[in-house]
């Protein structure tokens, strides 16, 4: 390999960055996984408007992703990660997680079927050293692939029939399914999958595909008001559909410096996507154990009284004893409601008695509000037209 | 094929598969132990290495076996008696040898020599309880007892001897040497002995712990009457008087695992055999990475199972002689132990740290045949020795290095017995390699993992495993890489034998 | 006049310890052989124009608690962060390290993608160590053999510490504090130029090779530090090391203490078991209530006190102290930057930490060298160029740069250090830094060479060991410099010890300085005012 200069661009430009920068008024950028990512484009609830009402496109390319190859590619992940593997069929996606022996969770990510021994893992964080590790024994290949895979996603009610418009006919593609597409004289691949909880697509490229399908998709979908948004509009369309991330809410294990910061999937409200009976995988022990015994936290949906969000607040039972950490918060336009996402104590799962303390800043001062709250179910947002195939024409 | 049914299976015959599958039929269990070999033993074998010509398969000496061992099996009644403990012979150079037996021994430190053995010996006595417990835990559920009477053992030294004891149970041997000794013959046995069968020099911190595992076992070597082999019989015979029924040349493939259990074993060709529990006495990376395989495991367990360092550093020679070898005078049925100074030990060790190999390497050789004439023809010999050190994984590749191991050990021996070399019959020299194929050693380490610091007592063979019981149901361990280590005692599997009846009850 | 307390070597311990004194109201003394202040962390003008660090180098490890406590800053101090750091590889190729995370991800990733995701791993985990281990640096060790009050809380404390990490996280620790750095990293990492550089920090300083079991403490004794909360990261001192020593003497000063150079002290004075003051080399007395001594535990009982006066195991213990002199130092004038022509122009590199010993096994063999007796001949070199960051020490567009060298035995087999063997010493070093950076030594305008016979003449570190004794388990905590004297005290009544030769050890680190005087303080029934450690993140 060349020598890079790093010192010159810190930050990497994703396949998209001559459109995104372009379309970047603001010039409000920030790091993402060591790339470059916007933050916002224009106007954050123009941004946010366009996931719920018409069509969105968002810069995924500093998503890390794995690709999984060989004879023991199922065996692998099924050792490897929380849900069985097996099971996903080709041109399937699965949402999943993996931990590590103690049962705490590494991360969350997408995991695509491409072909009976191949697949895509697709997440946030960085774990290349734990799934080398995790491959001894096992016939598979594990390449971190990041740089070779350009991905877009389009979200949005109206993101089918941008799709359509391109010459895309995703009307018969089921939530978490896949579909290949010719494209600039290759293929692309579309799925439905997005992190808005709305009707939405990700799309899959090379890197060299990327700018040309930028420009086929806004030409197309203009009609329908398409415009890239940026992260605080996604996080706010995240948090409506109760979706958790990386850091955010929650350390994964690996990262954790203090070990008490480390949780299971139990305790992040992911008990759904264990399968028990598929065999051994690793934390199976442990989850087990804690299955028995009773996880120590839970994470809830909140319904926070007013309109101040409750970001970084500090939750109390009895307005005294600490009860828990709020990891997001934000008033959501499309629900008309305060709404958080919480790590609690087990003991307060039922949210009796709990309080949060919010500081809300007014005019220079931040004035301190003791609220109760009551705990809400996620997803907080969850609209039929997410699940609807085909999808509704607009 | 057929299914048999038993409701222990221990694999491994060698020293501790032995001790834990007798312990644990004594205790009434139906025990099956499975050898892949045509007999028991492992590295307390002997061999025909040359027609005529007997020697040790591994081990030539014990520095004591287990007590418990001992008397629980009664091994004295299957036959087994010791000659008496060897004296070693020290030969250094062109110095005089040297004769040492425990404290004793002549010339400017006889005295230096003896009050450093007392002392020694007295850390080593305080130490020695904590070989036959379970590996102390860092945290909760501890033997208490046990633990708070250890520690006012170590207390009930007085306040001096237990800082002396704080100071130096990290420290390196060659420092004590300096230290204390001035005679080089002495300094480079104390660092021959503290570094035998380590992956360390004298130089290396945490060597002298090696040398008080060694005293608190026994100050002067062992050899059992009629030769190792006569060891193994004694063991295996006791162990079937117990009832343990012992299966020779049944290879184990795989530790079958049925709902996140081991629940048998498959036998190369195929036989399955199902047990309540499924001890091995094996290598512990080779139990779990080529028994029990990554699937059943955790990642994070499987990941420390690699780093599982078990690096050999000794070669084994074995030579037929024609004749009595002389060695300027020695005793021919002392230990001689030919070691120039700490320093020589030291620049012995350097080359094997890049998978190079010593010029002028250091070593323990004994004549098993001056003990048991019946090991060689009338008037013939037999020598067996330990060399120090040799690359476990040479980067000229094996074929070259034993060629150039067993030059340069021939030239040591040569110089400190002239004409040796016109002696020999057959000459055979295996290297760490060579060890590591035949007796299921990785990287030839006979401890089966080294016994080092870093992977002693809840660290051995790795945290998760190390109390005997591993993370999978039904899978005990019980051989040399767990806790106290090997070196032909016995105490980790009747350790272990103990920790599966405590587990059951 | 009888001062409250005699304070012998103006080192940073010395005179962080007389501070402390001062300022709790204390008549100090402090007493330096040289004519110049500060020991090993000074800033001289050696070659017009030029400042050179040439003892220590740069900074990290110094307490920044001591720094607030003794208001350093006002008294001129400041550290700059390093920006890079490189590591050239034979045949050309280089491993540079940056300041921003993912630049330096990127980075490793040319050497191993894995190692690069690594790395954030093995951070973490040496960051628990460090978590663990840096409140102690602030506290007296106890004596595990007392039933003192004192020492069975201290003790309980310590388990109290342990009791916050899970049993796994305890186990691994034991580990890591008894194994080798090599095979530590091993654990973690493939690429041989990604070790060789996370090596480094676990031999400077010490007569242990990388592979030498207990090494890898020695590597979080140089990552315990922080610059300004950035834990493990190392900067310079701006004007050189001596701005630390200035800046204490200046505080000192202010304070009320006095600093005496230009006289050593040649006796310390001991009347009927308790020591009186020091008498210094031209017959001068200077007397004390306590004398405090900031040489080495060696040079202190066995050169300048009567063996009389002390328990025969006591001085058994002091002789067999292992203060082996393991490194030199080259400090180089030069008439213009140079240029390393395996960096990409403009990088950040240079402003940092440079090397060029790029696998563990180069290292081990500098180091078998060492055991052997001689300095090694590929030896490893901590070059850094303080210039490329600090306008102050050179004319404009001139710079000085240091190399720390291992390894350098105390003697070459067996016999003193020639002149003759300094110049080969000297050539073995500026040759492999032109081997990487060519027309180096054309640049050159003068070199001050310091083997380990210079370092303890001039500085008088025994054997030239920088860290006034090993860092090996033997001399460690409670163990430092001799069991059962660990707690700055000595067999002598009003002797007292505060240098890098008492826990928690070498580098210029202010804490035994510190915890010396924590020691007096207490003693004398006097509240020292002293911060309590900061967290670790």
């Amino acid at each position: 390999m060349t020598a890079l200069t790093h010192f010159r661009t810190p930050l990497l430009q994703t396949p998209f960055h001559a459109r995104t920068a372009a379309a970047n008024v603001l010039n409000r950028w920030g790091p993402w996984g060591g790339y470059m990512t916007a933050l916002c484009f224009g106007d954050a609830d123009m941004e946010y408007t366009a996931i719920r009402n018409g069509a969105s496109v968002y810069d995924l390319c500093p998503m890390v992703k794995y690709r999984i190859t060989g004879r023991d590619a199922a065996g692998y992940l099924n050792r490897l990660t929380l849900r069985d593997a097996g099971r996903l069929s080709v041109g399937g996606v699965q949402y999943t997680g993996w931990t590590d022996d103690d049962g705490k969770l590494l991360d969350d990510g997408t995991l695509f079927r491409h072909g009976p021994e191949d697949y895509l893992i697709c997440c946030q964080e960085r774990h290349l050293p734990w799934f080398l590790a995790s491959a001894e024994g096992f016939e598979v290949e594990v390449a971190e692939v990041t740089e070779e895979i350009a991905a877009l996603s389009l979200q949005g009610p109206c993101s089918a029939t941008v799709l359509q418009a391109a010459g895309f006919d995703v009307f018969a593609l089921k939530p978490f399914r896949m579909a290949r597409f010719p494209f600039a004289g290759g293929e692309i691949t579309v799925s439905r999958t997005g992190f808005t909880g709305d009707l939405g697509y990700e799309l899959w490229m090379e890197p060299g595909q990327a700018l040309p399908l930028w420009d086929h998709l806004m030409q197309a979908g203009a009609p329908w008001g398409i415009r890239p948004i940026g992260t605080d509009a996604l996080n706010l369309a995240r948090i409506e559909a109760g979706f958790i991330i990386a850091n955010m809410d929650f350390i994964p294990a690996h990262q954790a410096l203090r070990e008490d910061r480390a949780r299971s999937p139990l305790e992040l409200g992911l008990g759904w996507m264990i399968d028990w009976d598929k065999g051994p995988f690793t934390g199976r022990r442990a989850l087990l154990a804690e299955k028995e015994k009773g996880s120590d936290w839970v994470l809830v949906g909140l319904d926070i009284p007013g309109n101040v969000s409750a970001e970084g607040s500090i939750l109390y039972y009895d307005k005294r004893a600490e009860a828990g950490i709020v990891t997001a918060a934000a008033w959501s336009p499309a629900l008309k409601a305060n709404v958080a996402i919480a790590q609690v104590k087990a003991r307060h799962a039922t949210g009796e008695n709990l309080w949060v303390e919010i500081y809300a800043l007014r005019e220079l001062q931040y004035a301190k509000l003791m609220v109760p709250v009551t705990v809400a179910e996620r997803p907080f947002f969850n609209p039929a037209r997410k699940r609807a195939t085909p999808p509704g024409r607009v | 094929m057929p299914m048999r049914s038993s409701e222990v299976i221990v694999i491994g015959g060698g020293v501790n598969g032995l001790a834990c599958a007798a312990r644990l039929a004594a205790k009434g269990r139906k025990v099956t132990l499975l050898e892949a070999g045509a007999a028991v033993g492992g590295g307390a074998g002997e061999r025909e290495f040359a027609p005529g010509y007997r020697a040790p398969a591994l081990a030539h000496l014990t520095q004591g076996l287990d007590a418990r061992v001992v008397e629980g099996m009664a091994l004295e009644r299957h036959g087994l008696a010791f000659h008496p403990a060897l004296a070693t012979t020290v030969l250094s150079g062109a110095a005089e040898p040297l004769l040492v037996r425990g404290g004793k021994t002549s010339g400017p430190d006889t005295a230096a020599w003896e009050a450093l053995h007392r002392k020694l010996s007295g850390f080593a006595r305080v130490l020695a309880p904590f070989r036959q417990m379970r590996p102390v835990r860092l945290a909760g559920e501890n033997r208490l007892f046990g633990l708070a009477r250890q520690g006012l053992g170590i207390r009930g030294l007085g306040r001096g001897d237990f800082r002396e004891l704080l100071r130096m149970v990290l420290i390196n041997v060659h420092d004590v040497a300096e230290d204390e000794l001035t005679d080089d013959r002495l300094k480079g046995l104390l660092a021959f002995d503290a570094t035998l069968g380590a992956w360390l020099g004298p130089r290396s911190p945490n060597s002298l712990i090696l040398y008080l595992d060694r005293l608190a076992r026994g100050a002067d070597p062992l050899l059992p009457k009629g030769g190792m082999g006569a060891l193994a019989t004694a063991l295996g015979r006791a162990a079937e008087a117990a009832g343990v029924k012992v299966r020779t040349g049944a290879q184990v493939e795989r530790v079958l695992v049925e709902g996140d259990r081991a629940v048998g074993v498959r036998l190369a060709g195929g036989e399955e055999m199902r047990a309540g529990l499924v001890v091995s006495a094996m290598n512990p990376r080779t139990t779990f990475q080529k028994l029990a395989g990554a699937a059943a495991l955790d990642a994070g367990f499987f990941k420390a199972v690699g780093h599982i360092r078990a690096r050999g550093a000794a070669a084994k020679l074995h030579l037929a002689l024609r004749g009595a070898p002389e060695f300027r005078g020695a005793d021919p049925r002392s230990r001689i132990v030919i070691t120039p100074s700490s320093e020589a030990v030291e620049s012995a060790f350097n080359p094997v740290k890049y998978g190079e190999v010593p010029g002028a390497p250091v070593m323990e050789a004994i004549l098993p045949s001056a003990h048991e004439p019946g090991l060689a023809p009338e008037g013939h010999h037999v020598l067996s020795a330990i060399v120090q050190y040799a690359p476990h994984a040479p980067k000229a590749g094996l074929e070259a290095a034993r060629a150039e191991m067993l030059e340069n050990t021939l030239k040591v021996l040569e110089a400190q017995s002239p004409g040796l070399r016109g002696l020999i019959v057959h000459a055979e020299l295996l290297m760490p390699q060579d060890i590591e194929a035949r007796f299921g050693m990785v990287g030839g380490n006979w401890h089966h993992g080294e016994l080092a610091v870093e992977q002693m007592l809840f660290n051995r063979p790795t945290f998760a495993a190390a109390q005997y019981a591993t993370p999978l149901p039904g899978l005990w361990l019980a051989g040399a890489g767990s806790h106290p280590g090997g070196g032909i005692d016995g105490a980790a599997g009747w350790n272990a034998a103990q920790a599966i009846l405590e587990a059951k009850a | 006049m009888t001062y409250d307390a005699v304070i012998v070597g103006a080192g940073h311990n010395g005179l962080v310890t007389a501070c402390y004194l001062a300022r709790a109201g204390m008549n100090v003394c402090v007493v330096e052989k040289n004519d110049w202040i500060g020991g090993a962390a000074v800033s001289r003008e050696l070659f017009p124009g030029f400042t050179y660090s040439n003892c220590s180098y740069v900074s990290s490890l110094f307490r920044p608690e001591i720094m607030r406590d003794l208001e350093l800053p006002k008294h001129g101090l400041q550290i700059l962060p390093y920006e890079g750091g490189a590591v050239f590889q034979e045949g050309g190729g280089y491993l540079g390290m940056f300041r921003d995370h993912d630049a330096n991800r990127r980075e490793f990733a040319r050497h191993s993608k894995r190692d690069a995701e690594a790395y954030d791993i093995y951070a973490r985990d040496v960051l628990r160590f460090c978590r663990f281990i840096r409140p102690m640096l602030m506290r007296t060790p106890p004596d595990p053999s007392s039933f003192r009050p004192r020492d069975l809380a201290e003790l309980m404390w310590l388990g109290k510490q342990m009791g916050a990490l899970s049993e796994r996280t305890r186990a691994r620790m034991v580990q890591f504090w008894t194994m080798s750095i090599a095979d530590f990293l091993d654990e973690y990492f493939e690429s041989p130029v990604i070790k060789g550089y996370l090596a480094v920090s676990a031999i400077i300083g010490t007569a242990l090779g990388p592979m030498s079991p207990g090494s890898a403490y020695v590597l979080l004794h140089h990552y315990m530090g922080d610059v300004d909360g950035n834990v493990g990261a190392w900067g310079f001192a701006r004007g050189g090391m001596g701005a630390i020593t200035k800046a204490l003497t200046a505080s000192l000063r202010a304070a009320g203490g006095e600093v005496r150079v230009g006289q050593g002290v040649e006796k310390i004075l001991v009347r009927g078991g308790r020591a009186m003051g020091v008498v210094l080399a031209n017959g001068d007395e200077v007397r004390g209530r306590r004398v405090i001594s900031n040489m080495d535990v060696k040079r202190t009982f066995l050169k300048h006190v009567d063996e009389a006066e002390l328990p025969g195991d006591f001085v058994k213990r002091v002789k067999a102290f292992k203060i082996r002199g393991s490194s030199g130092k080259l400090n180089i004038a030069l008439d213009s930057a140079p240029v390393f022509p395996a960096l990409p122009e403009g990088a950040p590199n240079l402003k940092g930490d440079l090397h060029f010993t790029d696998s563990i096994e180069k290292m081990e063999r500098a180091y078998d060298d060492w055991k052997s007796g001689h300095f090694s001949r590929d030896p490893f070199q901590d070059v850094m160029i303080p210039t490329m960051i600090d306008p102050t020490m050179t004319p404009p567009g001139k710079h000085f740069m240091s190399s720390f060298v291992q390894y350098a035995p105390p003697k070459i087999e067996g016999r003193d250090w020639t002149d003759a063997d300094r110049d080969a010493f000297r050539d073995t070093c500026l040759d492999q830094i032109e081997a990487y950076s060519p027309g180096f030594k054309d640049r050159v305008l003068h070199v001050e060479v310091r083997t380990p016979r210079e370092l303890e003449a001039e500085v008088g570190l025994t054997e030239g060991n920088i860290f006034q004794g090993e860092l090996t388990f033997d001399q460690l905590l409670f163990n430092r410099p001799v069991p059962g004297y660990a707690q700055y005290r000595s067999p002598i009544r009003d002797l007292w010890i505060c240098g890098s030769s008492t826990h928690p050890g070498g580098g210029v680190m202010g804490a035994p300085g510190r915890n010396a005087a924590a020691e007096v303080l207490r003693e004398a029934g006097i509240k020292g005012g002293m911060r309590d450690a900061y967290a670790v993140l």
